[in-house]
């Protein structure tokens, strides 16, 4: 059987105005027709570069210096097409752009348009390829609409992307690249800005219309668990250069390369033994000093009682209806000091509000925060003057994204020792303790002078936290703190954070949608859905014995990087978040709050009012 | 949508009564008023009968009255020596200066002004956009840089000093005479067909003065706009659909790049009148820009309340466009989600 895409000894420059980098060497791999090939590697490896060269999209600094590019229409008895030898953007190339191949990238809100409707968009390629009027094309567009599971395909024709969930814009996406029924589909990390649920769903959908149409899928990811569950085939990019490929189970099952073996291993899995540690790929040398460890205490260092948040809606269209989203319902948490907080749950579930809450951010519309900074509980939203300068010293915030939250025309010097200068630290020592915190978080002091965008994503990460940890907090918010990172350096900065709260006695309450990584990171782990808590439960007990059905759902949809275990693709129906399809006694009805109720020692469910009276 | 412009016009009616108190007052903070100052100069040369004229004057405007009387009898929110007659009633004032109503003496110039600098307008657009659309298409060659470098001149240099080297050059070379909007034979006369083409003859140098600076900041501002938006991952979509290069630019990178743009109409629409003072005196025209600078030197208070007026209700008309301008371009916007 021929290759539907063959890939000869491609080579690609980028120049810049002083040297010329090589982002890929001498690649060559085959795409079979009907089945998926994974491309594997972090970032920097060439993947994405690969995958803008069988497009020809590639930037203009890039050029393809050697090698060939072969596509073969499936079926047909044609010779193949050298896609490196066509003209960029000459009629040959585009008619193949969109139309035989398509592709459809990572972040599905900012590859739409947000100033032209989704029927405009996905029905643009038919337009444009076929010649077929609007009216044909929004004929077609709401069937393609409908087969990647749009709910009301019509309605959707008008909506803008901005519109819709995460999900529905990367169906949008599917349906867009697929509305030409394409030979090939180059899929670019197309579920990792998703939650895990609605990953799986996508994945679902992929799989499904791969069966029904035939086409080839040149899958880009980093996640071996999507790998696992996604590919025929597997290669993996390291620097560049294809280190290894063959099929799935002779890849995962028998990895020769190094590199893959230590990227298993840098993986957080759920079946890790109690006190295991990630081996990260390259580890960072850190050197932390010894600080006297805080004075234990009774009672948790943090507690939320009761905490709801209500957003009014400003939107005129809302004006008419209860224009209330209730973000946060009745959160009750407690911390105790030195352990670390869990809090899962998909996007809109209400995590980061309460986080925010927490570092007062944003004021509760009920409830209080009570925080202990060892001199007794005290109510956060309480605080003034004094009292609430010292609370921004002992509670310190690390954010998800270490590319928007360093100030670019601020040098890390500046950036970690900005806190100090607020709170009053003297000059001469500030820039002691700034060399401190650059060794604690495992980077050169000369670092210190130079410009965030001279360090890699994991770096400023490192740095974020260098800046967090400058006041001696007694805790740190990580919200999200790993997920923009590559899975490589997850490893490194997840055991560095475990390593500074064992060395400085800190405090963690831990945001995030990963729940491999909440149960890397977390003693206790609570569960949310629709700005409640829905299960609560050490960390030994809640993943290994899981009751509430969303919890359950989040887990079933987590891809394991094991072939043993692979995903339930039918399990994920997409109701997991609808309280009132929950089965008894869980099940919710509409504005019912339902109660937590004890199932074993410290594992809390809510259920029904009802159930939960009869339980008690 | 209906509500929202109902909403904005009474806060537009609300901010023009602010900004009328505070461009009184600003006219009257100087000692003194043009009559004061003219009836000093006349009694030091002893011209009686004209003194008794200015004071006559003085009470028919009721300029002897206390300054918040004679601001409401401008605003024409109080009966005045003639009965209700001001801004409101549609009665612009007298010009003290001239000697004749404010409606006569700016009334040919206002949209001599308009015509002017909406050439200006035009030319600047039709100039900047493609100019702007090649460099950021072709960052980094060697056309880009030129345009870059034509840019900054043209923003260096000063609109007047262009203005004096153009003229002495357009009347040696193409004989087109110099200043003012139409040949001096047609001062005063009624608009006929040859009187039209003089004023689009003598057009030309100012349209190119006006707009120069501004189509250079324009090409800068542009060119950075879009080349923000060719970096987003919706503009690579549209090449991976297999859009010819021309028709994705202009559908989607250009399209986002105009919002600014749509946004900036409140501040143009001021800039029209007010903008081009000192070309206008350089070359003469008979804009509203001289005679409002002229009106402000001699305390001429009604001659200047009115432009300035004028300026600010173009300010606010401006403003109230690029908001509907941009609700009904982005919905973003008409949808009030982020």
């Amino acid at each position: 059987m021929t290759s539907l895409l063959s890939i000869r000894d491609l080579t690609i420059d980028f120049r810049t105005d002083r040297q010329s980098f090589r982002a890929l060497d001498g690649l060559s791999l085959d795409v079979a027709p009907g089945r998926t090939l994974a491309l594997v590697g972090e970032s920097g490896s060439g993947k994405s570069v690969t995958a803008q060269a069988i497009l020809r999209i590639l930037p203009r600094s890039a050029a393809i210096t050697a090698g060939r590019i072969l596509f073969t229409e499936p079926g047909g008895s044609g010779a193949p097409t050298d896609i490196t030898a066509l003209p960029a953007d000459g009629p040959g190339m585009r008619a193949l752009r969109g139309g035989r191949i398509a592709m459809i990238f990572q972040e599905p809100m900012t590859c739409l348009s947000p100033l032209h409707t989704i029927g405009d968009q996905v029905g643009e390629a038919l337009r444009v390829h076929t010649g077929a009027s609007r009216a044909e094309a929004d004929a077609q567009t709401r069937d393609a609409l409908e087969r990647v599971g749009f709910p009301d395909p019509q309605r959707a024709l008008h909506t803008y992307p901005f519109e819709l969930s995460g999900g529905l814009r990367q169906r949008a996406m599917i349906a867009m690249a697929l509305i030409m029924r394409p030979a090939l589909l180059v899929a670019d990390e197309p579920t990792t800005a998703l939650d895990v649920t609605t990953q799986a769903q996508i994945l679902a959908l992929l799989g499904r219309l791969q069966a029904e149409t035939g086409m080839s899928i040149l899958l880009i990811t980093h996640d071996l668990g999507v790998v696992a569950n996604m590919a025929h085939d597997v290669a993996v990019l390291y620097r560049g250069r294809l280190v290894e490929a063959g099929t799935r189970e002779d890849v995962l099952r028998r990895p020769g390369h190094p590199y893959l073996r230590a990227l298993i291993k840098a993986v957080p899995r759920f079946d890790m033994a109690p006190g295991e540690r990630l081996t990260p790929i390259t580890p960072a040398r850190v050197t932390i000093p010894p600080r006297a460890p805080p004075t234990p205490r009774a009672g948790p260092i943090l507690s939320v009682e009761g905490v709801s948040k209500v957003f009014a809606l400003r939107s005129s269209r809302a004006a008419g209806q209860a224009g209330l989203i209730r973000a946060v319902s009745d959160v009750s948490l407690a911390v105790e000091a030195g352990r670390t907080l869990g809090l899962v749950g998909e996007s809109g579930s209400g995590k980061t509000t309460l986080s925010k809450i927490v570092m007062r951010a944003i004021a509760p519309s009920a409830g209080r925060v009570m925080f202990d900074a060892g001199t007794g509980p005290r109510d956060v939203q309480a605080l003034a003057g004094a009292d609430l300068f010292a609370y921004r010293r002992a509670v310190q915030f690390v954010f998800q994204d270490p590319y928007s939250s360093l100030d670019p025309r601020m040098t890390v010097g500046e950036i970690v020792a900005e806190p100090m200068k607020i709170h009053g630290v003297p000059k001469r020592e500030r820039q002691q303790r700034a060399r401190d915190l650059m060794a604690m978080v495992g980077l050169e002091a000369g670092g210190l002078s130079r410009y965030p965008h001279a360090f890699s994503g994991g770096q400023r990460q490192r740095i974020g936290i260098a800046r967090a940890l400058a006041l001696e907090p007694r805790m740190l918010l990580l919200d999200e703190p790993v997920s923009a990172l590559d899975v490589s350096v997850q490893a490194q900065i997840l055991n560095l954070l475990k390593d500074l709260q064992a060395a400085l006695g800190l405090t963690y309450l831990i945001v995030s949608h990963n729940l491999a990584v909440i149960d890397y990171m977390a003693d206790t782990i609570s569960v949310m859905c629709r700005g409640r808590i829905v299960e609560a439960a050490p960390k030994a007990t809640l993943f290994r014995n899981p009751a509430h059905p969303y919890t359950r759902a989040l887990l079933a949809a987590v891809p394991d990087p094991s072939l043993d275990h692979p995903l339930d693709f039918a399990a994920v129906s997409g109701e997991h978040s609808d309280p009132a399809a929950w089965p008894q006694p869980f099940r919710l009805a509409a504005a019912e709050a339902g109660a937590m109720r004890e199932i074993e020692a410290g594992h809390q469910v809510r259920m029904g009012e009802a159930e939960a009276l009869r339980a008690a | 949508m209906i509500g929202l412009v109902a909403r904005r016009l009474v806060t537009m009616a609300a901010s023009l009564l602010v900004i009328s108190a505070l461009v009184f007052l600003v006219i009257k903070l100087p000692p003194g008023d043009f009559l004061t100052n003219r009836i000093s100069e006349l009694r030091s040369m002893g011209e009686a009968a004209s003194v008794a004229k200015a004071e006559l004057l003085i009470r028919q405007y009721g300029l002897d009255r206390p300054v918040i009387e004679q601001y409401l009898i401008w605003v024409g929110l109080m009966p005045g020596p003639a009965g209700f007659s001001g801004l409101l009633q549609g009665d612009w004032g007298w010009s003290f200066e001239y000697d004749r109503p404010v409606a006569e003496v700016v009334g040919d110039a206002l949209w001599l002004t308009l015509v002017v600098n909406l050439a200006a307008l035009v030319f600047v657009h039709v100039v900047a956009i493609p100019i702007a659309l090649y460099s950021a298409t072709h960052r980094g060659t060697f056309g880009d840089a030129l345009v870059t470098l034509l840019g900054y001149v043209g923003l260096a240099v000063p609109g007047f000093l262009l203005a004096l080297i153009l003229l002495f050059y357009a009347n040696r070379w193409f004989g087109l005479s110099i200043g003012g909007l139409y040949d001096a034979d047609f001062a005063g006369q009624p608009w006929t067909l040859d009187k039209v083409h003089s004023l689009l003859g003598h057009l030309v140098v100012p349209t190119l003065v006006i707009g120069l600076g501004g189509t250079a900041a324009m090409i800068r501002r542009m060119r950075a706009n879009l080349l923000d938006e060719l970096a987003k991952p919706y503009t690579v979509t549209a090449r991976a659909k297999g859009l010819p290069p021309t028709r994705a630019l202009l559908k989607y990178p250009f399209r986002m790049s105009l919002n600014p743009f749509f946004a900036d109409i409140g501040n143009l629409l001021p800039h029209l009148v007010s903008g081009s003072v000192l070309v206008s005196l350089v070359l003469s025209l008979p804009t509203v820009g001289p005679l409002l600078l002229e009106a402000l030197k001699t305390q001429d208070q009604f001659m200047a309340g009115f432009i300035l007026m004028f300026v600010a209700v173009l300010t606010i008309v401006g403003l109230l466009i690029s908001d509907l301008m941009l609700a009904w371009l982005d919905p973003r916007i008409r949808m009030g989600a982020r």
